[in-house]
């Protein structure tokens, strides 16, 4: 696992690169969930 | 879990830490046992239902553990193999481990009951609450025996992958329940015997602390014993054919050898040595792999 530098040079770029990062990561997340409850729907609507 | 918390983190955490608050390397072996349990059922499975119940399986299996990362932070800090995971190190507090384990144990199971089938989310909900409460909170920390115990959450993956299939508790899924039970022990003692000190110094009653290596080798022989007949009992009951039963036969009298040389032949000797231990630490790792591996190819080959 990747070590977060203790004392980044830029503590609020630092901060706004983290944020951006997890935003990405969980709209991405959520999309993903949407599609997959979309499937799910057909499958068992399918029988 | 004590009241001495790390400081709060003076940087958001990152994804990352999240991710390892979900122990990925142990999701591998869930994931895998999970899907044998699917693939071997004997019944067709629609694939994005067979994903689902996989994806539930994995999201809850990594909601626990996040529970127990959250419980055991003062623990994980006082041993070299566990201090540099996201809370020891100071990289996230308390509450966020908590709350991110609660969501995904609470979703894993949401999700599951909706998509896949209620009994099956059921007894994911079951297998939640007995890792991270039954085990990790209540008897890790106040018996030897919390391996043995352990085991029994490790073990449900494939059941849970059988159930969602079949939407039935039948002798089978118990069996491959059972399987990982007994293989349990044997694995981890190996391992706690050459990392022994670790355990001892953060106070877990592990079982060669507690009852010292003599004890812990013969119980490694006996766990090894038992698991034979056991993996072989799929093929008796005609539960899986012969691709599964020779191959249950061959890995397991190769277990019992390693276990063998582990306790008969190693009384006395010094810790620099474990070469033996380490063996059979890995192999069965392969073990369990090669094991549901087989049953999967049993029932596809076999029909």
């Amino acid at each position: 696992m990747k070590q977060m530098p203790q004392f980044p040079e830029d503590p609020e770029a630092e901060r706004k690169r983290i944020i951006k990062q997890r935003n990405l990561m969980l709209g991405g997340l959520l999309g993903a969930m949407v599609v997959l409850f979309y499937f799910i729907s057909i499958a068992r609507i399918g029988g | 879990m004590t009241a001495a918390s790390p400081s709060a983190p003076a940087l958001p955490t990152d994804w990352r830490d999240f991710f390892a608050l979900t122990k990925p390397r142990v999701m591998t072996l869930v994931i895998f046992t999970g899907l044998c349990g699917l693939l071997a059922a004997p019944v067709p499975v629609n694939p994005v239902l067979g994903f689902t119940a996989i994806l539930c399986i994995a999201v809850g299996a990594g909601g626990s553990a996040a529970l127990n990362m959250w419980w055991e932070a003062d623990l994980d800090a006082q041993m070299k193999r566990t201090a540099s995971r996201p809370l020891p190190a100071g990289r996230m507090s308390r509450e966020s481990a908590r709350d991110f384990g609660l969501v995904l144990s609470f979703f894993s199971v949401l999700m599951m009951a909706v998509g896949v089938g209620y009994l099956a989310a059921a007894i994911l909900a079951f297998s939640i609450f007995y890792y991270a409460v039954i085990y990790t909170m209540w008897l890790k920390p106040r018996t030897p025996q919390n391996i043995v115990i352990g085991g029994g959450a490790g073990a449900f993956p494939p059941m849970i992958g059988w159930i969602a299939a079949t939407g039935d508790v039948t002798l089978m899924p118990v069996l491959l329940f059972a399987i990982i039970f007994f293989w349990t022990p044997p694995h981890f003692w190996a391992l706690a015997l050459f990392v022994e000190i670790d355990y001892a110094k953060a106070g877990i009653p592990m079982m060669p602390v507690v009852a010292g290596r003599h004890s812990t080798r013969r119980q490694i022989l006996i766990y090894a014993v038992l698991l034979l007949p056991i993996t072989m009992l799929p093929f008796w009951i005609a539960g899986a054919g012969v691709v599964y039963g020779a191959s249950a036969l061959i890995l397991s009298t190769i277990f019992l050898l390693l276990a063998l040389r582990v306790a008969v032949f190693r009384q006395g000797v010094g810790e620099a040595d474990m070469g033996p231990e380490k063996r059979l630490f890995r192999f069965s790792v392969f073990y369990l792999f090669a094991l549901f591996a087989a049953l999967v190819a049993d029932r596809w080959i076999m029909g």
